[in-house]
């Protein structure tokens, strides 16, 4: 298992090597740059900023200075936030989205798997209607939808709430933002779960232990969740990834400083290295939810084995 | 054996499912009655109902279904208890085992986990007295060296041996009645043999009753002391084994054990000419391998066989699973890369790419095992019978083409006006016809047959048997027939290999390798499939020499 982790971790430093010089070339190729804007700098201004930063020089040698940098921890500075380093803002910001997603996830999988089992557990009966409903309905209701229906019922009707800001990590902050952010993966998940689960149900070993008299909780919980965890974990991993590097949405509605929004922002402003280093970050996170998925995987199910 | 109090009493049940097409009623009425330490056979075709009978005994019915009348065990009715009691008596004093060992044991778990589930449920013991009982189970159904197969996962068994799990996870209670339906069904000859003489045993050393659903007629024969014949979800004839083998009543039961195949085939007459010959074809699979994780592991499913196929000759290829009998077959039909030569006729194919071979494929045709998954479901029995002439006579008009499909389909015992209609609307049988239909249409010189009956029932198999040696006769076939069941390829080949591990280990006229098998192996094989009447209660007698 530790081989293959080992290797599973060598194999990824040739993938990042690749994302990392497509999106260096193909930002670069998006039409305007850094310091072109609408109110417009004179061109001895744009020249001599484009000279600060290293942006005159000929495009392979930015890049190789840039993969320099990059091997030493440094991302560079931000072309847009010229206060920051991009380093600085992910170590600011990054925290903030890791707490709100994981949260979120972690709600999202003990919610939407209950709902799920439940569903599954009364197929074709009321309360697997009322899953299936309320979870096609939590799907489609977008999150710019949900969050202000929060802000407006919890925070404003009922004060119980803040509308929005950080307060320096205050549990009632959280709360508004990781139920948007969680909603519609619950509704995901138990939909995945049900699926799952009614599969697992059916499955002849299922029969085999309602045969030898096993109690309803051995036999669910005990021979048919775990099966039905698969897809769960496949599902979970990318997610984690997506949830973890920050929701724009959530992030502005609720005024929250995650790293969320930077990357579109860092890519409508041409800020290469904001838009680098987004990538960067997203890519590690999803490699490194890929392979705990694969280590969970060899986990749950004895016959996956890496060696 | 039999004797004693019924202990188990099957009074007027009835099983309905609710299905899209409304109610279906599954079994209609079953009276059937166990007595204390005795075996009884429930036989039927597939669709008779006789397990759905012990499933709803046993509440263990689809969600769809239900069951009403009354299953009563030692003066108790089953089918009323609550679910508590209920699982007080499943796997503990009634259990069962099934036809699929590959499945039936929960993946997740080791063997010796998932068998102290029903010790430690049923008679509280600790974890260290239910480990020592388990292990004591695995050696009762002998698993060899049971200490270390206690931590082993299913994956790590063979069909057998998880069959064997199975039993000692439904014996581990010691319980009165046994059900096993089918248990024997999915796996290979010789460990059939093996399992029905283990349960022979542990009858005889436990006492409890068996109660055996099966379609085999052999194994009914060898093992029950009475039988109940079930078709279309009613009780047509009940009886003593002897009895009924001897004077059946019923026609049902007079057409079942008639089912049996039987005739020979002649070998061609010395003058026909080989049309399809391999020589030394080697098919390597690698396994593994790859980036950053070493050289693969090759396995040679097909290890250096040579054979002839003369015209009008039927050559049965003989194996237990894993044998690399298919992959043989294939390889002839190059459809897949083999090593050796192949000739058809006098043509050397073993180089010929996919274009090439194009024209080529209407001489040789394949029809497979799995008469539902081999069919398009989304094609009109028309449409997948002529789909071969699109492509081999592409000049045909669409009317031309519609009445070489009705031909077709009336040459194999099909209604031409069928041929509108979808698979999913025929049975087994009808789509195994289709499918003969849809090699037949090519005229083809060369059909390799790849278990073509053995999905099927008895009495549908031996109609299959005779539609293909008509066929033969007909048009001067030559066919590769690959199967496990030794009764069909006896009344169908002319020449028979034996096939173990990728190697030919004994070859030669039917009559030859049934009546003087040389080999130990070909010899176990026999032993395990046609001596039916030879073993009884566990005694698997050695096989004298047959004149």
């Amino acid at each position: 298992m530790l081989i293959f982790v080992v290797r599973r971790l060598l194999t990824a430093i040739p993938t990042l090597f690749v994302i990392i010089t497509l999106s260096f070339f193909l930002i670069r190729v998006a039409p305007g740059g850094p310091f072109n804007q609408e109110r417009g700098l004179s061109p001895e201004v744009k020249a001599n900023l484009e000279r600060a930063y290293g942006l005159d020089d000929p495009l392979w040698e930015q890049y190789l200075r840039y993969l320099g940098n990059l091997l030493k921890g440094d991302f560079g500075p931000s072309y847009n936030l010229p206060d920051f380093t991009v380093r600085e803002l992910f170590e600011k910001g990054l925290p903030v989205s890791i707490q709100i997603g994981t949260s979120a996830l972690i709600l999202a999988l003990i919610v939407g798997g209950t709902l799920g089992v439940i569903a599954a557990l009364n197929q074709n009966r009321t309360a697997d209607y009322a899953v299936i409903a309320t979870a096609a309905a939590g799907s489609t209701i977008p999150t710019f939808v949900i969050a202000p229906i929060i802000q407006l019922v919890f925070g404003l009707t009922w004060t119980l709430l803040p509308i929005g800001g950080w307060g320096g990590g205050a549990f009632v902050n959280k709360i508004g933002p990781v139920i948007t952010l969680s909603l519609p993966q619950i509704a995901i998940v138990a939909r995945l779960m049900r699926g799952s689960m009614i599969e697992s149900l059916r499955s002849h070993h299922i029969r085999t232990a309602r045969a030898l008299g096993l109690s309803e909780w051995s036999v669910v919980v005990r021979h048919a969740l775990r099966g039905a965890l698969l897809p769960i974990i496949s599902y979970a991993g990318p997610a984690a990834a997506a949830l973890l590097t920050g929701s724009i949405v959530v992030e502005t509605i609720f005024a929250i400083p995650g790293v969320g929004r930077y990357f579109v922002d860092a890519a409508l402003n041409r800020d290469y290295t904001l838009v680098m280093g987004t990538v960067v970050v997203i890519a590690i996170f999803t490699i490194l939810f890929n392979l705990a998925v694969d280590i969970l995987y060899a986990v749950v199910d004895p016959r996956v084995r890496y060696d | 054996m039999a004797g004693g109090d019924p202990i188990l009493a099957v009074r007027d049940l009835r099983v309905r499912f609710r299905t899209l097409d409304g109610v279906v009623e599954a079994v209609k009425g079953v009276n059937l009655q166990v007595n204390a330490g005795e075996t009884v056979a429930i036989v039927g075709e597939s669709g008779s109902g006789k397990s759905q009978t012990m499933m709803a005994a046993m509440s263990l019915l689809a969600s769809n279904g239900s069951a009403t009348g009354a299953v009563d065990y030692r003066g108790r009715n089953l089918l009323e208890l609550s679910k508590r009691e209920l699982n007080r008596i499943r796997g503990s004093r009634i259990s069962m085992i099934f036809q699929e060992p590959m499945t039936s044991l929960d993946p997740l778990y080791s063997i010796g986990s998932q068998l102290m589930e029903p010790i430690r449920r049923h008679r509280k013991l600790g974890a260290k007295e239910a480990r020592a009982e388990a292990i004591r189970l695995l050696d009762l159904v002998r698993i060899p060296d049971p200490q270390r197969r206690f931590k082993s996962y299913p994956y790590e068994l063979s069909g057998g041996q998880r069959q064997r799990v199975m039993i000692a996870m439904a014996l581990a209670n010691n319980p009165d009645i046994l059900i096993a339906d089918e248990p024997t069904t999915a796996l290979d000859v010789t460990v059939q043999a093996q399992i029905l003489t283990l349960l022979a045993e542990l009858q005889q050393k436990l006492g409890m009753a068996i109660v055996f659903i099966t379609h085999d007629l052999g194994i009914v024969r060898r093992f029950a002391d009475r039988v109940y014949v079930m078709r279309a979800g009613e009780v047509m004839e009940e009886g003593e084994t002897e009895q009924i083998f001897a004077e059946p009543r019923h026609s049902y039961t007079k057409m079942l054990l008639a089912a049996e195949p039987s005739g020979r085939k002649e070998p061609p007459p010395n003058g026909f000419p080989v049309i399809l010959e391999g020589r030394n074809v080697e098919v390597t699979f690698s396994i593994g391998g790859g980036f950053l994780s070493g050289p693969p592991m090759i396995l040679r499913a097909v290890d250096k066989v040579s054979l002839a196929l003369r015209q009008q000759q039927t050559i049965g290829i003989v194996g237990e699973s894993g044998s690399g009998k298919s992959t043989l077959g294939r390889a002839l039909l190059r459809l897949l890369p083999s090593e050796g030569v192949v000739w058809l006729g006098v043509k050397d194919i073993s180089k010929a790419d996919r274009e090439a071979m194009r024209p080529l494929r209407r001489q040789l045709q394949l029809v497979f095992q799995d008469p539902f998954g081999s069919l398009s479901p989304r094609m009109t029995v028309g449409q997948i019978v002529t789909e071969g002439l699109l492509v081999h006579e592409p000049a045909l008009s669409r009317a031309e083409r519609d009445r070489r499909a009705a031909e077709a389909l009336q040459e194999v015992g099909l209604d031409p006006a069928m041929r509108n209609r979808y698979p999913h609307e025929f049975s087994g049988g009808q789509r195994q016809r289709i499918a003969i239909a849809r090699a037949m249409i090519l005229k083809p010189r060369v059909v390799v047959l790849d278990e073509p009956t053995s999905a099927l029932d008895r009495s549908v198999q031996k109609q299959i048997v005779e539609l293909l040696r008509n066929l033969q006769s007909a048009y001067e076939l030559s066919y590769l027939f690959i199967s496990h069941d030794l009764a069909v390829v006896r009344a169908m080949a002319d020449y028979i290999i034996v096939m173990r591990q990728g190697r030919v280990v004994e070859q030669g006229l039917t009559d030859d390798i049934f009546d003087n098998p040389r080999e130990e192996y070909t010899r176990t094989l026999m032993a395990a499939a046609v001596d039916a009447k030879r073993f009884r209660l566990g005694k698997l007698e050695p096989v004298e020499q047959r004149k």
